[in-house]
């Protein structure tokens, strides 16, 4: 059986009186692939802030691998933004390069020769992987959307991250292109052995990528004072090869169409 | 069809672009030669003929008085003094603005300086330079600098505060330190409306050399122009005009140039959604 990486131990969030998320208690284990979704508003981008590590529990306490959560993001935690996350001034090979540069050079984060050969050659096999060996010398504003999300995707993956966050990464995205990363995501997930993390607004798009779903939503609402009660996970569902999304969920994820 | 939707072809748009040139030629022509029929010793609007001997004696005979020639001597003093006063502000520019966009306990330190100090009008402590650095290029080049440099320090602090949270989150999960994000994503993406700042502070740079010039100076273009005003020397005074801009619109062309080449990044198709 795999072993827990994630633990969320009876977290609060809270800013100032405004309680975001209440009475989180969660285990995650290696390998699991996590869809978060929710109404917007509801809080999923702070939890995976928490599990980036930009903003800290209120209450309770987060642990990876048994240890408390880093208070910064380093490279334990690799991201995928919905956009942003590529950076222009580099190509694409460069960009998947700069990883492994942090790592060799402190001081100037680039490294020359031998060493940088070596890794244009890991940078490029990660390109192929993720489908854009033909784009290694393009920039980022010459790619598509989908094929920056897939450059992003790419940068963070040559860290060996054991965790992925995806923050709504294929939301910009056309449906047909969604489909082709979803495809690449699940490829990734399965050979690689990530746990992964993704928030969507895209109910079927959880479902089909997960292994398991979170659901956030406020169980409790005071009219007088909404901000006194924060969101929940209100269904934790694992998930089998075959499942059909309970009629129930939808009317939450409803709300999300009002954004 | 309506004024907004005619453009101009080619050829035609060329056209448009000179003629305002062109009839301010000739309404100059015009007025020069009304008022020397009237006063052939006119010095207000000379004849073409005059600047062209004007220039002849600055540009191509050594000058009486100290061999020199005169036009490029103080062309070489005036842009030597200019690109010095540019390029250390846009050094500290760079530096100072990069460092306080990047790190909250510096820009919580220096920020309301720096916003202080851009409020003193430049020219209002000219003498405490004068008194400070002496007359020699030193106060020049140091009225230039702090002229410009509040200016680029806040664009740049500004162009690094507006950089995307995202790019400088993922360059933490990539393992990167303060440093290296400042080295490598922060510093390459800011080159570019460094450029641009320096584009536009430009017009500052000149002011201020021609004021200083103007003060206390030996030599050079601003100098020129005002000891020159005692003769009315009109036939010097234009052309010299003119050749500032001309060499203004030249550093212009240069560095837009500069930016196209050096970061074609930053001018292809921003962002496809």
């Amino acid at each position: 059986m795999a072993d827990t990486i994630i633990n969320i131990k009876q977290v609060w969030k809270e800013y100032g009186n405004q309680v975001v998320l209440e009475k989180l208690n969660l285990s995650v284990q290696t390998g699991e692939f996590v869809s978060i979704v929710g109404a917007s508003g509801c809080g999923k981008t702070t939890l995976l802030n928490m599990l980036l590590g930009t903003e800290s529990p209120s209450r309770g306490s987060i642990l990876l691998d048994g240890e408390p959560m880093p208070t910064e993001p380093n490279a334990t935690r690799g991201i995928v933004f919905q956009k942003y996350s590529a950076f222009p001034h580099l190509n694409a090979l460069e960009n998947v390069m700069l990883g492994g540069e942090f790592a060799a050079s402190p001081f100037l984060g680039k490294v020359f020769f031998k060493q940088r050969k070596k890794l244009q050659e890991k940078a490029l096999e990660m390109l192929v992987a993720v489908g854009l060996g033909d784009a290694a010398t393009r920039f980022p504003n010459e790619l598509s959307g989908g094929m920056q999300q897939r450059l992003a995707i790419a940068q963070a993956l040559i860290k060996e991250p054991r965790i992925l966050l995806l923050d709504e990464p294929f939301g910009a995205l056309d449906p047909g292109i969604r489909k082709d990363m979803h495809q690449l995501i699940r490829e990734l997930w399965k050979k690689r052995g990530l746990t992964v993390f993704m928030i969507t607004h895209d109910l079927s798009e959880g479902f089909s990528l997960g292994s398991r779903v979170w659901v956030l939503d406020k169980p409790r609402i005071d009219p007088q004072q909404p901000e006194r009660y924060g969101a929940q996970i209100v269904y934790d569902i694992a998930l089998n090869t075959d499942q059909v999304i309970p009629k129930s969920l939808q009317s939450i994820i409803n709300k999300t169409a009002q954004d | 069809m309506r004024l907004m939707n005619s453009k101009p072809s080619r050829s035609m748009r060329l056209a448009l672009n000179l003629l305002p040139f062109v009839i301010l030629l000739v309404i100059y022509t015009l007025a020069s030669d009304a008022r020397l029929l009237e006063n052939p010793s006119d010095k207000l609007l000379p004849a073409w003929s005059s600047f062209y001997d004007a220039m002849q004696r600055m540009a191509f005979e050594p000058s009486k008085r100290t061999g020199e020639y005169l036009l490029w001597a103080d062309s070489a003093a005036s842009l030597q003094r200019l690109l010095l006063g540019v390029g250390i502000s846009a050094l500290i520019g760079l530096v100072v603005g990069v460092v306080n966009g990047m790190l909250p306990l510096i820009r919580a330190t220096f920020s309301p300086l720096i916003t202080a100090i851009s409020l003193i009008p430049p020219m209002a402590i000219l003498p405490i330079l004068f008194i400070v650095f002496g007359l020699g290029e030193l106060s020049k080049v140091m009225l230039i600098i702090i002229g410009i440099c509040p200016i680029l320090i806040r664009d740049l602090q500004l162009r690094t505060q507006t950089l995307p949270s995202e790019q400088l989150l993922k360059a933490q999960t990539l393992g990167a330190n303060s440093w290296q994000i400042m080295i490598r994503v922060v510093l390459p993406q800011v080159l570019p409306p460094l450029l641009s700042a320096v584009r536009l502070t430009l017009g500052s740079a000149w002011l201020f050399l021609i004021a200083g010039e103007a003060i206390a100076a030996t030599e050079g273009l601003g100098y020129r122009i005002f000891l020159i005003r005692r003769y009315l020397a009109m036939d010097v005074i234009l052309p010299y005009v003119i050749w500032i801009a001309i060499l203004a619109f030249v550093m212009d062309t240069l560095l837009r140039l500069l930016s196209k080449h050096a970061f074609p990044w930053y001018h292809g198709k921003r962002g496809s959604e």
